[in-house]
């Protein structure tokens, strides 16, 4: 793993006394995707701010492909690239014309082909002579995107990528996202779509009120503090749990027409102890009508360190 | 080390800007200056003796191009650097590999071509009406682009400290404009009568226009040096301002 990006007790605490980051240590290996989940004022966009150049850290370090950001920061923010949240463009301009400047800006040659390339990867070369004004809102963050990329960075922030497009335009954006991973390009994503996260990342990182509660590779998260849930109804209620089942994390729901299964670790080991416990039932002659089953998904992960995150 | 393909980009890109409202920003301005010619040219001007052997006409030429160069330079200069902030497209040019040196030349530099283009086009609409010759031309376009510079400076410090549109306006309309207008546009200094001439040389735009004015006919108001001086000093303390709005990010970052 080669790190390409690195946080070091980075602070940023606003004027009025708001602490936006709070000591935030984390490092970024090339190539993969990083999804940094937060609620609204986490801390999210601050510390994208930081990295590229729009937030001043109150205090730590920050290193990009080996370069300080705070002495080098020109050959660090060569590499990187930035789709904000918000849809900000000049939007008077053509299509290719903003994407031509970004280039530019970057100090790179102008390059029609690559520019073209990145317009037809986006869908976008049809409306390269359209005023981003008239384009769809989708669209518009599609132009946004192959801004970022003309300089064909090697670390791109996606702010909030998918905020405010449909589910079509979602699914794209996460065929993009995919696109630009098999070229090699680190992309670090804040989302509020849990399933994007799940679906895009390598790795995820929990953050709240400038914290980061949690960094780990996605799978192992689920593995760590993922929860199977199973619902057995019974054909006939139990006043009581048989000792044949007492060794399952189970509970008598009240009626005694449902039993519930809560256990494993997001591995699959929950998936087996049901099926195990479901043949301890029929060899206990407890007969029953409906298994529903479910695995936590990492919204309640989520949503569980946040909780936890509360009350500390 | 400066970027010189990145200030071309922010150069051309807000020259294009310029361009996309050309008829506003030509048509006005030579609307303007006519409109000053036939009033007081035409109208009073055929009234007004020679001021030092130069027709009155000709004479409010120097302060008709500055009064439109200070205007138009500062605002172009300042809509350039608040509109990207005001609607956050700011963030491309904050996060890219540019520094105070490519940010300048490319805001600056394409605020003072279009000053430049506009000062061009006062002087053939002049010409229409008065007949005039400069008597040094080369310091004359030298004095135009010194003064450009400055108050590009000066309009892109405005575009930074504003934080709303009225404060975008409020120093161009209440402070220079009536200073303009008071600096000697359409009359000698030496024509107040005291202590009025002497309370004029209190106004900084005073030396502007008498530093173009001998630039145009080899006289003016206060010698020409110290409007050199006193130009060149407002453009020092400008991008010592700048410097300081870089280095500590200013209203440009958070």
């Amino acid at each position: 793993m080669e790190p390409i990006l690195e946080l070091s007790g980075l602070s940023k605490v606003y004027p009025g006394g708001l602490t936006a980051l709070d000591n935030v240590d984390l490092t970024i290996n090339k190539g993969e995707v990083f999804a940094l989940l937060g609620p609204n004022g986490a801390g999210k966009t601050t510390l994208i701010g930081a990295v590229c150049g729009l937030v001043r850290p109150t205090s730590g370090s920050i290193r990009a492909f080996g370069h300080d950001l705070a002495s080098d920061w020109r050959r660090a923010r060569n590499r990187i690239g930035l789709v904000p949240q918000e849809l900000s463009t000049d939007m008077f301009e053509p299509v290719h014309r903003a994407v031509s400047y970004s280039r530019g800006l970057f100090g790179l040659a102008p390059d029609r082909d690559r520019i073209e390339e990145i317009l037809r990867s986006l869908s976008l070369w049809d409306k390269r002579d359209e005023r981003i004004m008239a384009l769809s809102g989708g669209m518009k963050r599609r132009v946004l995107i192959a801004k970022a990329l003309a300089h064909e960075p090697d670390l791109l922030f996606l702010d909030e990528p998918t905020a405010g497009v449909d589910v079509e335009l979602r699914k794209g954006m996460w065929a993009i996202v995919d696109t630009m991973r098999e070229r090699g390009v680190t992309i670090i994503l804040t989302t509020h779509y849990i399933e994007e996260a799940e679906l895009m990342a390598d790795r995820v990182g929990i953050i709240n009120r400038g914290k980061l509660l949690m960094v780990d590779q996605k799978d192992a998260m689920m593995a760590r503090l993922g929860r199977t849930e199973a619902h057995i109804t019974l054909a006939r209620p139990l006043s009581a749990l048989p000792s044949e089942i007492a060794r399952f994390p189970v509970e008598l729901e009240p009626g005694g027409e449902v039993l519930c299964y809560r256990g494993g670790d997001g591995t699959g080991k929950g998936k087996a102890e049901v099926a195990a416990l479901t043949k301890a039932l029929i060899a206990a002659d407890i007969d029953y009508v409906g298994i529903d089953t479910r695995e936590s998904s990492l919204e309640e992960i989520f949503v569980s360190l946040l909780g936890e995150g509360k009350a500390a | 080390m400066i970027s010189w393909r990145s200030t071309w980009s922010i150069y051309t890109r807000e020259l294009m800007r310029f361009l996309r409202t050309a008829f506003q920003s030509v048509l006005a301005p030579v609307l303007t200056t006519s409109l000053y010619f036939i009033v007081f040219g035409a109208a009073i001007g055929g009234r007004m003796p020679d001021l030092g052997g130069v027709d009155y006409g000709a004479f409010i030429i120097p302060g008709l191009l500055m009064l439109t160069l200070l205007g138009e330079t500062t605002s172009n200069s300042s809509f350039g650097i608040y509109m990207p902030r005001f609607t956050g497209t700011i963030y491309e040019l904050l996060s890219a590999p540019v520094g105070v040196s490519e940010t300048l030349l490319g805001f600056v530099g394409a605020a003072m071509t279009k000053s430049l283009l506009l000062a061009a086009i006062i002087l053939l609409t002049a010409r229409l009406f008065v007949d005039y010759s400069i008597a040094h031309p080369v310091l004359a376009v030298f004095y135009i682009m010194l003064v450009a510079a400055a108050f590009s400076l000066f309009g892109f410090i405005l575009g930074i400290w504003a934080d709303n549109f009225e404060k975008l306006g409020i120093i161009p309309m209440l402070f220079l404009t009536p200073l303009t207008f008071l600096g000697g546009t359409f009359y000698s200094i030496d024509m107040l009568p005291r202590p009025w001439d002497t309370i004029a040389l209190a106004n900084p735009i005073v030396y502007l226009v008498s530093g173009l004015r001998w630039t145009f006919y080899g006289q003016s108001d206060v010698n020409i040096w110290i409007s050199f001086g006193i130009t060149l000093g407002f453009l020092a303390i400008c991008v010592a301002v700048i410097a300081f709005i870089f280095r500590t990010g200013w209203r440009l970052r958070a």
